[in-house]
């Protein structure tokens, strides 16, 4: 296996995307939002228990790729616990990891989120990745419209042709 | 595994077909990707381009270049030769009867959508249907879809079964009086189906229907006879024949494009012009209005004279041998599911594989240098129908080689190591 390819594929990865961490519904969650990427046919839902501004719980399901089921699972347990607004401060964070753009201030750290560092030499990959955040940061705030990642960041997975 | 890594087969000895003289007719296929040999595999969504094409569009321009069918002077009358030279290639390619029942369009997409805006518009009424298929690229179905709309009229889809073909007792029962149009692919670019045309077309007209076909599979890959076909439209793109992006043909009965209105007003397509009145031009010219892409056609006969050199039948045998052998070792891989199993099939290879994604699949490929297609192919209703989000996808072109079977074989055991270990 080239070496490159691990940098995307890191075994944390790899072990999030084999076996999803909060991978089910949410009895009782009070918030959820579903995400999709019309470009791969990628869905998944987002459930949440928001406790004032707090995330008491969450998990996800649905159908993608190893980078965005990972990358689910990964922040799932990550923001489990945290404030509204921590957890969208450690989007724009993430964000800025694999986008490569300068990190922002402030904010809780990444942590563990590092492993994906690797998807910023995958530029068609970085919506995999921000795909479950998009879905989370839409269930924060309670829209109930699909989010698509053809209204987010990055270049097109793959062109509209045959 | 044992079957993905077993040793490679070598290619047999085909008596004419000489690949590796046609491979260094083409500059990219020397090139590495991520320092590996290209190995494209990605020929139903766009091929490459010979020197032979190339050269000739760069001639062009440093030649012979001006506008067309415009000027007085020797390069325009130089430029407009070309570019009529171009539409009798395209005309004898395909054999239509004339040259004016060949129309310049930028791809198969313009092909469609003109027929549907011209002849569409004006003879699909209220409550009258379209007819296509389930197996259609999105290309043939949202112009219909706009139609149908703007005109209160329904579109119906032909159901396919299981192997991806068109149900054709199913589409049969979906002509009536009502039917305006019937509009299918020749080969489907999802699923590589071949469709039964002759008698799709045979069908439709025992009940007075025209039959347009979206013909951008087939013609890089089949001889294609319109008039042994005997349909009414049939369209093409140039860039899926080893031509020049942004040209394509939309080949019409000229009884058809006779009585259909005009597509896009403008120069070229008139023969004169009032504030009053406007008269339209003769065939084809009433269906091309601006500057048309003359380079573009000028390589697109190019292309067509390289295609006719080898021979279709030579072409349509080699992407023949190369589906069989693929077939073949890709159905060995444990867990892979080959999507579109048609009787009649041409050198398209849609394959799911138990558990991995076809993003991770394509992401993998790509660090081995082989390029294929992951995601809807433009066809989300075919998806849908086999339940499936997404596939991968492998076409081959009249350039891939057996031993690049043997790559993608090897690849799709390098994505098993990673994600299935």
């Amino acid at each position: 296996m080239s070496t490159d390819l691990r940098d995307l594929y890191q075994e944390v990865i790899l072990d999030h995307s084999k076996r999803p961490r909060n991978f089910k519904p949410l009895p009782g969650a009070n918030r959820s939002a579903e995400g999709y990427n019309p470009l791969c046919g990628d869905r998944e839902t987002v459930y949440l228990t928001l406790e004032g501004d707090r995330v008491r719980d969450v998990a996800f399901q649905g159908s993608g790729c190893a980078i965005s089921t990972a990358s689910a699972s990964m922040m799932t347990e990550r923001v489990k616990g945290m404030t509204k607004k921590d957890a969208e401060a450690l989007f724009e964070r993430f964000r800025a990891l694999i986008t490569g753009a300068g990190t922002p201030g402030g904010g809780p750290d990444l942590e563990k989120l590092e492993v994906f560092s690797g998807v910023r030499e995958y530029p068609v990959r970085i919506k995999c990745a921000t795909l479950p955040w998009h879905t989370l940061k839409a269930a924060l705030n309670g829209e109930g419209k699909t989010v698509s990642t053809e209204l987010s960041e990055g270049p097109p997975a793959e062109s509209g042709g045959a | 595994m044992s079957t993905a890594t077993r040793p490679t087969t070598p290619a047999p000895a085909r008596t004419g077909y000489e690949v590796e003289r046609i491979r260094r007719n083409f500059p990219i296929l020397s090139r590495r990707v991520h320092g590996k040999p290209l190995v494209y595999l990605d020929n139903a969504a766009s091929t490459q381009k010979p020197s032979a094409v190339l050269d000739v569009v760069k001639t062009f321009y440093e030649n012979s270049y001006a506008n067309v069918h415009r000027g007085v002077h020797a390069l325009s009358v130089e430029a407009s030769d070309a570019y009529e030279k171009a539409r009798e290639r395209a005309r004898a390619f395909i054999n239509a009867a004339e040259a004016r029942e060949i129309v310049f369009v930028r791809g198969t997409t313009e092909g469609i959508n003109l027929v549907a805006q011209t002849y569409g518009r004006a003879n699909v009424h209220r409550g009258d249907e379209v007819v296509i298929s389930a197996l259609e690229h999105h290309s043939n179905i949202v112009p219909w879809q706009i139609l149908c709309e703007e005109k209160g009229a329904k579109l119906r889809v032909a159901p396919i079964d299981e192997r991806g073909q068109i149900r054709l007792e199913e589409l049969e029962k979906l002509l009536s009086e009502k039917t305006r149009i019937v509009a299918v692919s020749h080969i489907s670019n999802a699923l590589g189906t071949a469709n039964p045309i002759r008698r799709i077309v045979e069908m439709a007209h025992s009940h007075g229907i025209p039959v347009l076909v979206d013909g951008a599979q087939a013609v890089p890959r089949i001889p294609v006879d319109v008039r042994e076909l005997d349909v009414d439209f049939y369209t093409f793109s140039g860039h899926k024949m080893y031509a020049p992006t942004g040209v394509g043909v939309l080949y019409a009965k000229a009884k058809l494009l006779e009585a259909m209105p005009p597509y896009q007003g403008g120069g070229d397509m008139i023969s004169s012009v009032t504030f009053e009145k406007t008269t339209y031009n003769i065939l084809p010219f009433k269906f091309e209005a601006g500057t048309p892409n003359i380079a573009g056609a000028v390589g697109l006969a190019a292309a067509i004279d390289y295609l006719s050199a080898i021979g279709m039948d030579a072409v349509e045998a080699h992407e023949d041998d190369l589906l069989s052998y693929a077939t073949e070792r890709i159905s060995a891989i444990p867990g892979l599911t080959i999507i579109g199993t048609a009787e009649d099939k041409a050198a398209v290879l849609s394959f799911t594989l138990e558990g991995i994604h076809p993003h991770d699949i394509g992401t993998v490929l790509d660090r081995e240098g082989i390029a294929v297609r992951t995601g809807h192919h433009c066809a989300q209703p075919v998806m849908d129908f086999f339940k499936i989000p997404a596939t991968t996808r492998a076409s081959f072109g009249l350039y891939n080689t057996r031993g690049e079977v043997d790559a993608l074989v090897k690849g799709i055991g390098k994505v098993l190591e990673m994600f299935r270990t």
